[in-house]
Formats: structure tokens, sequence, C-alpha cells
């Protein structure tokens, strides 16, 4: 029965040995990949050889839009560039007002004895394409590694939260939006100062969880970043409420936002520094200083604090 | 080897470069930015499989695992779920590779419809997770139009292996 006859021309393994060998292996990639992040330097790898590709593939893509707007009406940069003054002039009063309010601030919180909020800086970064995975929401932009990039900073625009760095690449960083399936901000409502999170739906829009049918949520509330997640800084604003379901065999109200930042277009966008991790108290670093908290000089030092 | 196999004009045989250049420009084709038209076709899948089942013992699941792997970090998407599908689908495309060629083009498109078929839904069977969203219809769409145009790809894919029908004296080649 398993007499065959010698093989005329080599053809390598048995088709069914090497479909099993490739199956396994893709298997094992899509295991380790989607459970640990631990394959980023094969990406990375791999990237080397595909980014230069990908710029050659946009190269006449943005030749063609960029003729376009070459030829498009004067009178319509003119248009844009006088809203934007007026804008400007606008936001200056706002932005004047904001410098004084936040060294007042400062000064009050120093007087209070409150640890100071960290300010914010950041990077502008253009939005080259958007990835083609149609199960994720994420956007390429054009800062990567050398621009000392890392994953997990926020990104911004004028309007609020766009997304989050999720993958560095050496010319180029991977920034999934608020509005992907696995994403989730920590974030308060503006006018109540009530917590919660808010999940990506993975179609555009935003979902609310985790607060009771009976809370307090109207149409129009703006909810902000509470920063306890330590990534975002606090009180950007991330959405608005726009549709609210209460049923009352749910605990939870269902209740759907829509963010606030041009999340879905592509421009400029900012990517924050990362926030500076809060240190550590010098109590809590090691098991025998936690001994050491049960001595009554150290508790009475943190009844002070 | 001819256009298929009931045909009677014999085919000039294949360069290797000039498959890895197909390759090279479906990649190409693969990474413009056309990810608000959900509906264009797989164009590595499609030229994968044209050459899996043209020339089987040349283009195989090893270039398909490898292909699938460039398209994963191309896309963004998690490693392997392309490299599944590619392998896959060339596992089939060769298997069905003595088959197909006998029937005329458009009934070999039929033939390659299940397969285009097989590639999105594994890389969707990759991704399906509890609750995610199913990314729209016209994920489905792409490889009907894929195979649609299997017989222009034929064509053009084999143009390089046509000789002229009657051969003239005074042509230099």
């Amino acid at each position: 029965m398993d007499h065959q006859p010698p093989p005329f021309f080599k053809r390598g393994p048995a088709p069914l040995a090497q479909l099993s060998f490739y199956t396994m292996l893709s298997l094992a990639l899509l295991f380790v990949d989607s459970r640990f992040q631990t394959l980023e330097l094969l990406r990375q790898g791999i990237s080397f050889f595909t980014h230069p590709l990908q710029q050659a593939a946009h190269a006449p893509v943005e030749f063609l839009q960029n003729s376009a707007g070459y030829f498009s009406s004067l009178s319509r940069l003119e248009d844009e560039n006088a809203r934007l003054k007026r804008a400007q002039l606008v936001n200056a009063e706002t932005i004047l007002r904001t410098r004084q309010l936040e060294a007042e601030n400062e000064r009050l919180r120093k007087l209070l004895d409150v640890r100071e909020r960290q300010k914010v800086s950041g990077q502008v970064a253009q939005v080259i394409y958007a990835a083609r995975d149609p199960f994720s929401r994420r956007v390429i932009v054009d800062k990567g590694l050398q621009d000392k990039l890392s994953a997990g900073q926020p990104v911004v625009d004028d309007a609020g939260v766009v997304g989050q760095v999720t993958r560095v690449f050496p010319f180029v960083a991977e920034i999934t939006l608020i509005t992907d399936k696995d994403q989730a901000i920590p974030v308060q409502i503006l006018r109540t100062g009530q917590r919660s999170v808010v999940f990506g739906l993975g179609d555009g829009q935003l979902d609310l969880r985790f607060l009771p049918a009976s809370a307090d949520v109207q149409n129009g509330d703006t909810l902000v970043t509470s920063g306890l997640d330590g990534v975002f800084p606090r009180g950007l604003p991330v959405a608005k409420v726009v549709h609210i379901e209460r049923d009352t065999s749910y605990s939870f109200a269902r209740i759907h936002c829509a963010p606030l930042a041009w999340v879905e277009h592509f421009g400029e966008v900012m990517i924050l520094d990362p926030r500076e991790v809060m240190p550590v108290p010098e109590e809590l670093k090691a098991p025998e200083a936690a001994k050491a908290l049960k001595r009554p000089t150290t508790k009475r030092r943190l009844k002070r604090d | 080897m001819q256009p298929t196999f009931y045909s009677s004009r014999i085919l000039l045989p294949v360069r290797p470069w000039f498959i890895a250049f197909s390759l090279f420009v479906a990649l190409l084709l693969n990474f413009l930015p056309t990810s608000a038209w959900p509906w264009m076709p797989d164009w590595v899948a499609l030229v994968l499989l044209f050459w899996c089942i043209r020339e089987p013992r040349r283009v195989g699941m090893g270039a398909g695992f490898l292909l699938g792997l460039i398209m994963d970090v191309a896309d963004a998407g998690v490693l392997g779920q392309h490299a599944l599908a590619y392998v896959l689908a060339a596992y089939a495309g060769s298997a069905i590779a003595r088959r197909v060629l006998w029937f005329p083009l458009a009934k070999q498109a039929l033939h390659i419809l299940p397969l285009l078929l097989v590639v999105q839904g594994v890389q969707y069977l990759a991704r399906a997770m509890p609750g995610i969203v199913l990314p729209g219809l016209d994920y489905f769409v792409g490889p009907f139009v894929g195979a649609a145009l299997w017989a222009p790809l034929t064509f053009v894919l084999l143009l390089p292996q046509f000789q002229p029908v009657d051969r003239d004296d005074n042509r230099p080649i």
C-alpha cells in the first residue's frame, strides 16, 4: 500500500506536510501576537521592508492629491486664511485668560500644598494614511522611534482626544483611534464630575458604560478625560453624549456618544509627551519598608499627610 | 504549457523573475491607500492563486506564508492572519491546479471565487472575537471583484509567455 514510485522530480516535502507546518506556524504567530506582545521585533524587522514600499505606493496618490490641491482656486485658501485669523482672534482672549488662570491655579495649589498638575507638551505629526485592516480603526502618522515616540502616548487634535500611540516603528507610528473596538478611556462627565469609562464601538461611535440607569446624564453632556489611567492628562474633551437608552431591565444605561475630535478625518494631530510616572512613596517601595510603616513615628507622618 | 489545457497554443516557459515581479506589483497595489474602498480585491491573494495554479512547483505555501507576513505588518493587523489565509489558499490552489486549467476562463473564475472567499473568511475567523463588529458586507464583495478580474489578469500575466501565432521570418526574435 505504501509502495510509491520513485519521484522523478524533486518536489520537496509532501503538500500536506507543508500545509500542516505552515498552518501551525501561522496559528502560533496568531496566538502569540494576540495574547502576548512579544513579536514587536519581528514586526519591526519586516517593517523595514514594507514601509519603503508603502511610501512608494503612496507617492503617486499624494502627487495626484497635491496637484489637485494646486489647481484649486486661491479664493478657497483666502477664505480659509481669513476664517483662521478670525478664529485666532476669538481664541486669543481665552488663551490669554487661560495663562493667567493657570498661573493663579498654580499659586493656589501651592498654597494648598497639592501636587502640581503636570504640564503637557507634545509634537505635531501628520496622519499619512489609515491602516488597511478592516477590523480595527487605526491610522499611521509620520513620526516614529527617531522622534522618540513610545507606545502609550496620548494623541489629540484641536477639538479633543483622537487616540493613543500603540505601536512605534522606526519612521512611523500607529495610532489606535478612540473609536476602535479595543480602545477604552477613563472619562468623567464635565457637568457632574461622575467618572466612568468610554469604549469605542468600532463603527465611529463611542459607548459610555458602567453608569447606572438612574445616573444623571443628559444628551449633550461633554465627557472629558479623568486622568485616572495615568496616561491621558486630565480634562481633555473626548466625546459628547448623543443618545441615552434607559431600560429598567438592565442595571446600566446604554449611552451612545460621538467623538468631539475629528477622529476619522485625517490631518495633523498632536502627540502628547507621556505623563511622568508618579513616584512611589518611599514607604511602599520595599517589604522591609512596609514593616517599618508599623512603627509609630512613620504612622504619625502618614497621618499628617 | 498552454493558456488552457484544451488550447493548441503553446506558451513560452515562464521566467522566474516575472513571477517575483508580478507578486511585487501585487503587493504595491495592496499598499495603495484604498482602505476607504473595502470592495477592492486582495491583489496578492489573486496573483498568488494565479501562480499556484499555473506554476505549482515554483510558487506554493512558502511564498504564501512570506507574503502573508508582509501583508500582516503592512496592514497593522495581527501577525499570522494573512499568512494563515494565504497558506490555506495556496494549498487549495495547487490542489486544484490540474483540474482548473481544463476549463474556459469564466469557469476558472468560478473555481477561484471560493478560494478568495476562504482568504477573507479565514481572516474573519482569525479576528472573530466575542462582540467584534462585522466589517460590513462589502468586506466580502472583494472576492467577487477578484474573481471577475480573473480573465483580464490571466491575459496580462501570460503576455510575456505568448509567442506570435505565425512565425515571421523577418522578425529578429
